[in-house]
């Protein structure tokens, strides 16, 4: 009995040791969407600052919108609707930018935007549009072109719809020529009932485990964003992606810093090194998405700034960008959305 | 000996076990500025579906376990001792590796292209289905499924049917099952009659073992099922942690979930004599 | 041909308890990230694990977190079963009642009991957070194991010991504490074992640096999986066989040893 006491507390002391040694003074807590940063930089940002970087993934605005409201972040990465409610509801804290220095390269077309007019609150840091994405190999070309391929029976079982209820109610509205902000309740009941009907043909409703069934071949179609369909091409060249006639979101999203973030200073310094160029092209290389940083777009070859996957030319087809809504059609969403799964 | 030892504790359950139903009690009968509202109450209805659904998949499931359960732990029941032992340790051993990675792996096996549906193809049962019954499709839908779902709550689960049982099992007295014999009963009425309501303790001890964490479960419908149909475990999370942020609402159908279980454990408890203080739960 | 039978059934069960947990070891040596797919063998996920400071960190989170919890809930949980065994029949009543909350009402709900009561009491979550609540939820299963012991206990043994000049603490830690040990290390190991194998409370309490295994692990499976967590629960599951074949190989030597000793006895 003496001698399993004396191991344990010695188990114990060990264990306790390595608590001393993980809680350094300077800890970052970042918060991001999944498989949207190039790893290396994080690794290195610590290398350089001796800041310890606390990284986590969210995989929806909603959810994001959740999380904060019981846990500290220092720096957060959410889409522009999310950030004009944040700011909205006091969440946000204004960035002083003479320590974000970097924030010159930022191309003046992503700045000043409606989510954040007087640009206090935000660094832009990608940004895209939605779309679908599909299996040349099963889905013919004749069904293609249009939003409605995700309520196509022939291949039911073999989609997927994203599991929030903005993107996904906000998609339906566009294809019912709707605008995507409309707080018309009838508007949205029809968008709604219009994804219930779609369930029977719908595999499943996620968000990131799109990227990990599309690629494998367990779904043949899915809308996704721009970014990630570059991902998931790489991984599985019979992919193609297209923006539905009917037009679809614009979205911008930008790098804020929580109201009750713990290491501002941290998180000033990771912002403003997310946006040096070199960090800023490893991200592109890695994430895929359209960078608004002008280091980047002017070092790409014509081709991929050309190219629609890349840099969607968003002249050549309808968009429009998510605005926040008022706090009763907020709530509404949600209840369609509890009932669309119900 | 004293009694003062316990004072701790209970401070201790105070604090930590009665003080948060209180909260959500409190949470639940409140709107977010702080009034008193039975508005949160008002959308329970609508979500009669989403609780008809828990409790019925949760049912199924712990069907499942005790009718694979009770032959397994009667079975070992009856091993020499050593190899009691050993199957007992082959039951707990899986809960050593995370219960998310083990449903996990099941997504493996059952996707379209998982390994079920490869030995599906590589056996010929696909094609066979495809020429003589027209068969459309060139897998088997087993993922995403309300199926899937509950193989995950059987697999997960079934350990916490076995082992109650199994300890009341070992614990019978041999004399009264020899005395059935001796008196002639064959071997099923002696089951029936002697064995089997001895062992009801366990069995009522493994049913809420495996009905409660099946009825509130929202990892294993997020991994197996298809996000299309939610569970009130996956609504409470979305009031909670995910993307319909309201912990009143959440309060509220967390509250109404907590008296369904107590009211469903009461009358499973009617049941038993009650004489048996909690002695299935014992390993 | 009734216990080939048997037999056949025992095989069948394990088979599908551990169908997954194979697929998962085999896929720790994959040479690609592909979860269906062999690609050729590899330590390489092994090796890349061992770079990966998020996951050895969450593993340590784990680990500390069960021990602790397992600890603290072994000495609340053992003096609480005295005291309980002790109490008059109502107050005992009452409090196994309040004890049996946390086992009956289910785990989701228990997380969001805790979520809640860590926000009024405005605690940030984190490693507190995290192991009062794996308390909570521990110290149930060390009274239940306890209890059952201290009802076979005799009763005049610790007043034995008292005429015998014992002080009350001497008669606890030599006559009682000895007896009731099997109940005690029980309920520990079962302590222990539900602290690892639990997810839902943590996902509830956790906050972003003190995140155990299995949140790490559900935050992936909302994306994509590493093998390096096959390989993490790969060692880990050997570990415990290894451990667990230990303890057995000891339980019958000692088991054995007994039965020596009685029978030189008699």
């Amino acid at each position: 009995m003496k001698r399993n006491v004396c191991l344990f507390c010695m188990v114990l002391c060990c264990l306790l040791s390595g608590c001393e040694t993980n809680n350094r003074a300077a800890v970052l807590n970042v918060y991001n969407w999944g498989e949207y940063i190039d790893t290396d930089l994080i690794k290195q940002f610590e290398q350089q600052t001796g800041i310890d970087v606390v990284y986590n993934t969210f995989d929806s605005n909603e959810n994001l919108y959740s999380r904060i409201q019981t846990t500290s972040y220092d720096v957060i990465i959410p889409s522009d609707y999310a950030i004009s409610r944040f700011i909205k509801e006091g969440m946000l804290r204004p960035l002083n930018y003479e320590n974000i220095p970097n924030m010159a390269y930022i191309d003046a077309q992503y700045t000043h935007l409606a989510f954040d007019s007087e640009q206090k609150y935000s660094v832009p840091y990608t940004w895209g549009v939605v779309g679908i994405v599909y299996n040349s190999k099963y889905v013919d070309e004749a069904d293609i072109g249009s939003w409605d391929l995700l309520w196509n029976p022939k291949y039911k079982n073999r989609t997927a719809m994203f599991n929030n209820s903005r993107d996904a109610l906000g998609l339906a509205l566009m294809y019912l020529g709707y605008s995507q902000n409309t707080t018309d309740r009838d508007a949205l009941r029809q968008a709604a009932d219009l994804i219930k009907a779609g369930k029977p043909i719908y595999q499943g409703i996620w968000m990131d485990q799109i990227l990990e069934k599309l690629p494998s071949e367990e779904i043949v179609a899915a809308p996704y964003y721009n970014g990630d369909a570059v991902t998931m091409i790489d991984e599985n060249d019979d992919l193609r992606f297209y923006v539905p006639q009917e037009g679809t979101n614009l979205f911008v999203d930008a790098m804020c810093i929580p109201k009750n973030a713990k290491n501002v200073e941290g998180a000033e310094k990771f912002i403003n090194f997310l946006c040096s160029t070199e960090a800023a092209m490893a991200n592109w290389e890695y994430v895929g998405y359209s960078s608004p940083h002008t280091g980047v777009y002017e070092q790409l070859d014509a081709e991929i700034q050309q190219d629609p996957l890349y840099f969607p030319d968003v002249s050549t087809f309808k968009t429009e960008v998510f605005q926040s809504l008022p706090e009763e059609t907020n709530q509404y969403y949600n209840d369609l959305w509890v009932d669309i799964l119900t | 000996m004293k009694k003062s030892f316990a004072y701790p504790y209970g401070v201790w359950m105070v604090i930590f076990i009665l003080a948060p139903i209180l909260l959500v009690g409190v949470y639940a009968f409140t709107s977010g500025d702080g009034h008193f509202t039975l508005h949160n109450f008002t959308y329970l209805p609508g979500y009669l579906p989403v609780f008809g659904r828990s409790f019925w998949l949760a049912l199924i499931s712990t069907a499942v376990c005790l009718l694979l359960g009770y032959p397994m732990a009667y079975i070992m029941s009856q091993l020499s001792a050593s190899r009691q032992s050993l199957c007992m340790m082959l039951i707990m051993l899986p809960m050593w590796m995370n219960f998310l990675l083990r449903t996990y792996a099941w997504m493996s096996i059952l996707e379209n292209n998982g390994f079920l549906n490869q030995f599906f193809r590589q056996i010929g049962l696909i094609s066979f289905l495809q020429t003589q019954f027209a068969y459309p499709l060139d897998y088997i839908p087993l993922i995403n499924t309300s199926g899937a779902v509950v193989l995950g709550m059987v697999y997960n689960f079934l350990p916490f049917m076995v082992l109650p049982i199994y300890t009341v099992l070992i614990k019978l007295d041999s004399k009264l099952i020899e005395a059935a014999q001796d008196l002639g009963a064959p071997t099923h009425l002696v089951f029936r009659r002697v064995i089997f309501p001895l062992s009801l303790p366990g069995v009522i001890s493994g049913i809420t073992m495996v009905f409660v964490p099946s009825v509130s479960t929202f990892v294993i419908s997020q991994m197996l099922g298809s996000g299309k149909y939610l569970l009130v475990g996956d609504l409470i999370d979305l009031q909670f942690m995910g993307g319909a942020y309201n912990p009143h609402l959440g309060s509220a159908i967390a509250l109404v979930m907590m008296l369904l279980i107590f009211l469903c454990m009461w009358v499973m408890n009617k049941f038993d004599d009650g004489t048996s203080e909690q002695g299935g739960l014992m390993l | 041909m009734k216990k080939f039978l048997k037999d056949f059934y025992l095989l069948l069960i394990f088979l599908f308890l551990y169908a997954p947990i194979v697929v998962l070891m085999v896929f720790s040596f994959n040479n690609s990230k592909s979860r269906r797919l062999w690609h050729g063998f590899t330590t390489r996920w092994y090796i890349e694990l061992f770079q990966d400071a998020d996951i050895l960190h969450s593993l340590y989170v784990t680990l500390l977190v069960a021990i602790l919890a397992a600890a603290l809930a072994t000495l609340i949980g053992t003096a609480a079963a005295i005291g309980i065994h002790n109490m008059r029949r109502r107050t005992r009543s009452v409090y196994l009642a309040v004890n049996n909350i946390p086992m009956s009402s289910s785990d989701t709900i228990m997380g969001v009991t805790f979520m809640l009561l860590f926000a009024a009491l405005h605690l940030d979550k984190g490693y507190l957070t995290l192991l009062l609540s794996h308390v909570t939820f521990c110290v149930p299963y060390v009274v239940l194991n306890v209890m059952p012991k201290l009802r076979q206990l005799d009763r005049n043994a610790y007043e034995a010991a008292l005429d015998l000049g014992a002080t009350p603490y001497q008669a606890l830690w030599k006559v009682i504490l000895p007896e009731i040990r099997p109940g005690i290390v029980t309920g520990a190991i079962m302590a222990f074992t539900m602290s690892v194998d639990d997810f839902v409370v943590s996902y509830f309490t956790a906050g972003t640096t003190s995140q155990p295994l299995s949140v790490v692990i559900y935050s992936m499976t909302r994306h994509r999986m590493t093998p390096k967590i096959n390989a993490v629960s790969t060692i880990l599951f050997l570990f415990v066989l290894v451990l667990l074949i230990v303890i057995n190989m000891r339980q019958v030597r000692d088991e054995k040893r007994r039965q020596a000793q009685k029978g030189g006895r008699t």
